[in-house]
């Protein structure tokens, strides 16, 4: 019994990573007062970085792998931050546009990727009888310090302030516009960092469409966690958990497999109505997804 | 501050989607293809030939149907991006009645289509529903496309599954009188581009002139006033989801009734129609009526998007990198719209 229960939680932990550093990214924009649906885009890109760099040689370097794609999906939330921040459009369908040209360009550009041994993935640590990958603990960690951070420290508190009341921190002498593009690169590069793990160490290999929705989850989950980064790591052992029933289920019972498969999609909006029943809703930044013009209100 | 004017509107967009063709271009070179033979490529295989043209206007119709909705749709402040899943549950209403339903023959494609736009509405409308519960509606339409995904697998591989079936999987043949007639030759099937035609004017019509038009562009233009006239913006939210899904529901029922006469997997039935359907609506600034131009122009994108992978052995994604782009640089230039570029000190 006490197997399958930890065989459980490592499942979980496991699916459950790139979907807390998405998550986590999504934090640290959105409480800047930025939305970026953009995060399945960021992800697929995040992840052929990590994986070109990693597939040119067997003694290929893991850190330039995972620098690549956190560098890589900063460079692509640069385009949202530019549209939203500095030429105020719309942020949700500037997201929706990202997730586009994100999965598109790494299809396109993964093309000759496919199917190719990745000659060394990330190590997992065994701890006992059980493994975790690095991913995993990298996750954790940066979880409580994104919560330390924008809790307890002034950088936080102007990232926040940024989110709640532009207006009011503007008067105050922070640069909105300079901070919302900082935390909109942030949390890109955490997307990248979520598509790297899944490249490096998941699925040790890239495919075309392998994130697989996990991007938009990982959205949802930040309302569900009400912002919140170590609520996040709970929200994300939940998804990771079923996703964990989904394979196990698969095949063992009398329900079609298609179930599991729309399973989190629709554990989402049945997630996402309760938080709004709840009026958890009302825990979002002021801010959020309104573009700061200095002078209106 | 003014109304921009129609001209000056027109040539942004027009400049924004040149600025996109050539930042396309710059990722193909980036992808080691020459932007030049993509381009040509695209060009020559759909508008310079009559095969070509089919194509681009078998692609058009559902494009139109949905981009028209979600002009609408737009127009309210209501951002339905599930018309991709909309289409789909269309698409299996209508073969549902085509298959199953006792339907006399005169009676069955009406019914067929009946059933589309029910079942299209029908998914737009759960979206509505949360809404009121505050889910944004983005993100619950797009669940709402990956849960119409794994009905269709579903349907298809389970109690759908037809008698002749070897590898890939589908319903049988929906019997004859439910085909859509098509434009001899080609997979034009008219009667749902006819119905596209009409109701795009019919929606324009609807947005200018009548009550509900001008009760919806209230609620999307200023929600604080329409609240004070008393507009529920919740009824129009649903109104407005009713008709969007059920117009992407008729292009699903199009689609299945039109092209394939049977219902198969998801990614067989759309090419993402949509998504590029949302890039429809946007080129046409949120008139339903100038969808019968900015649809043909996607169209040709979808068309060429298959040459490319045709021809020069690219993936069908390409299409997205074309329409994330061209939506990218759509948004990103309506403040040129509304505001006069000062160079200099402002």
């Amino acid at each position: 019994m006490d197997s399958i229960v930890i065989e459980a939680l490592v499942r979980a932990l496991a699916v459950g990573t790139p979907l807390l550093l998405a998550c986590l990214g999504a934090i640290l924009n959105e409480r800047a007062g930025v939305v970026n649906l953009g995060v399945e885009g960021l992800m697929a890109v995040g992840a052929l970085a990590a994986f070109a760099v990693a597939s040119k040689s067997p003694d290929a370097n893991l850190w330039a792998a995972v620098g690549a794609a956190m560098l890589a999906g900063a460079a692509l939330s640069l385009l949202h931050a530019f549209a939203t921040v500095t030429l105020r459009a719309n942020q949700f369908v500037s997201g929706l546009a990202l997730a586009l040209i994100g999965t598109g360009a790494a299809g396109l550009l993964g093309k000759k990727f496919e199917g190719l041994p990745l000659f060394n993935k990330v190590p997992d640590w065994t701890l006992g009888s059980f493994t975790i990958s690095p991913f995993t603990v990298a996750a954790l960690l940066l979880a409580g310090l994104l919560a330390f951070w924008l809790n307890a420290t002034r950088g936080g508190l102007t990232l926040r302030s940024v989110g709640e009341n532009p207006a009011a921190a503007d008067v105050l002498g922070v640069n909105v516009g300079l901070t919302r593009v900082l935390a909109v690169l942030g949390g890109g590069a955490l997307a990248g960092l979520a598509g790297a793990f899944l490249a490096l160490s998941y699925r040790s290999s890239w495919a075309d469409n392998m994130t697989n929705g996990l991007g938009w989850i990982a959205v949802a989950l930040v309302i569900f966690v009400g912002w919140r980064p170590l609520r996040a790591i709970a929200g994300a052992l939940f998804f990771g958990f079923l996703y964990y029933l989904q394979f196990r289920l698969q095949g063992n019972s009398n329900v079609p497999t298609e179930v599991f498969s729309a399973m989190p999609f629709i554990l989402v909006l049945v997630v996402l109505a309760l938080a709004g029943v709840r009026g958890q809703a009302g825990d979002a930044p002021a801010a959020l997804g309104r573009a700061y013009v200095r002078g209106e209100r | 501050m003014t109304a921009p004017s129609a001209a000056r509107t027109a040539l942004v967009t027009v400049a924004s989607v040149v600025a996109a063709l050539l930042i396309c271009a710059l990722i193909f070179v980036f992808a080691g293809q020459s932007p030049a033979a993509v381009y040509g490529t695209m060009l020559r295989g759909t508008l310079g030939d009559p095969t070509g043209l089919a194509e681009v206007g078998r692609r058009t119709i559902p494009l139109l149907l949905i981009g028209a909705g979600l002009a609408l749709a737009f127009r309210a402040q209501f951002f339905n991006i599930g018309a991709e899943g909309q289409l789909l549950l269309g698409a299996v209403f209508a073969a549902g009645t085509a298959l199953f339903l006792p339907v006399p023959g005169a009676l069955l494609i009406p019914a067929v289509f009946v059933a589309g736009f029910v079942g299209g509405g029908l998914w737009a409308l759960v979206a509505a529903a949360l809404r009121r519960v505050n889910v944004n509606e983005i993100l619950s339409t797009l669940m709402l496309n990956y849960i119409a995904v794994a009905l269709v697998t579903y349907l298809i591989a389970g109690p759908w599954k037809g008698k002749d079936v070897r590898g890939y999987i589908y319903t049988d043949n929906f019997p004859q009188g439910a085909w859509l007639p098509t434009v001899s030759g080609t997979q034009v099937h008219w009667p749902t581009l006819l119905l596209g035609v009409a109701l795009a004017l019919g929606l324009q019509w609807l947005l200018t002139r009548s009550t509900f038009g001008y009760a919806l562009r209230v609620v999307g233009e200023n929600p604080g006033a329409a609240h004070y006239a008393g507009l529920s913006s919740a009824r129009v939210a649903t109104l407005v989801a009713l008709l969007t899904g059920g117009l992407a529901g008729l292009a699903g029922a199009g689609e299945v009734a039109g092209i394939h006469h049977r219902l198969l997997e998801a990614s067989q039935i759309s090419l993402g129609y949509g998504f590029t359907a949302v890039i429809v609506a946007w080129l046409a600034r949120g008139n339903p009526a100038l969808c019968l131009i900015t649809a043909p122009l996607m169209g040709v994108i979808l068309a060429g998007g298959d040459l490319l992978k045709i021809d020069l052995n690219l993936p069908f994604r390409v299409v997205d990198i074309f329409s994330g782009v061209i939506l990218l640089c759509l948004i990103a230039s309506e403040v040129f719209v509304r505001h006069r570029v000062q160079w200099g000190r402002a």
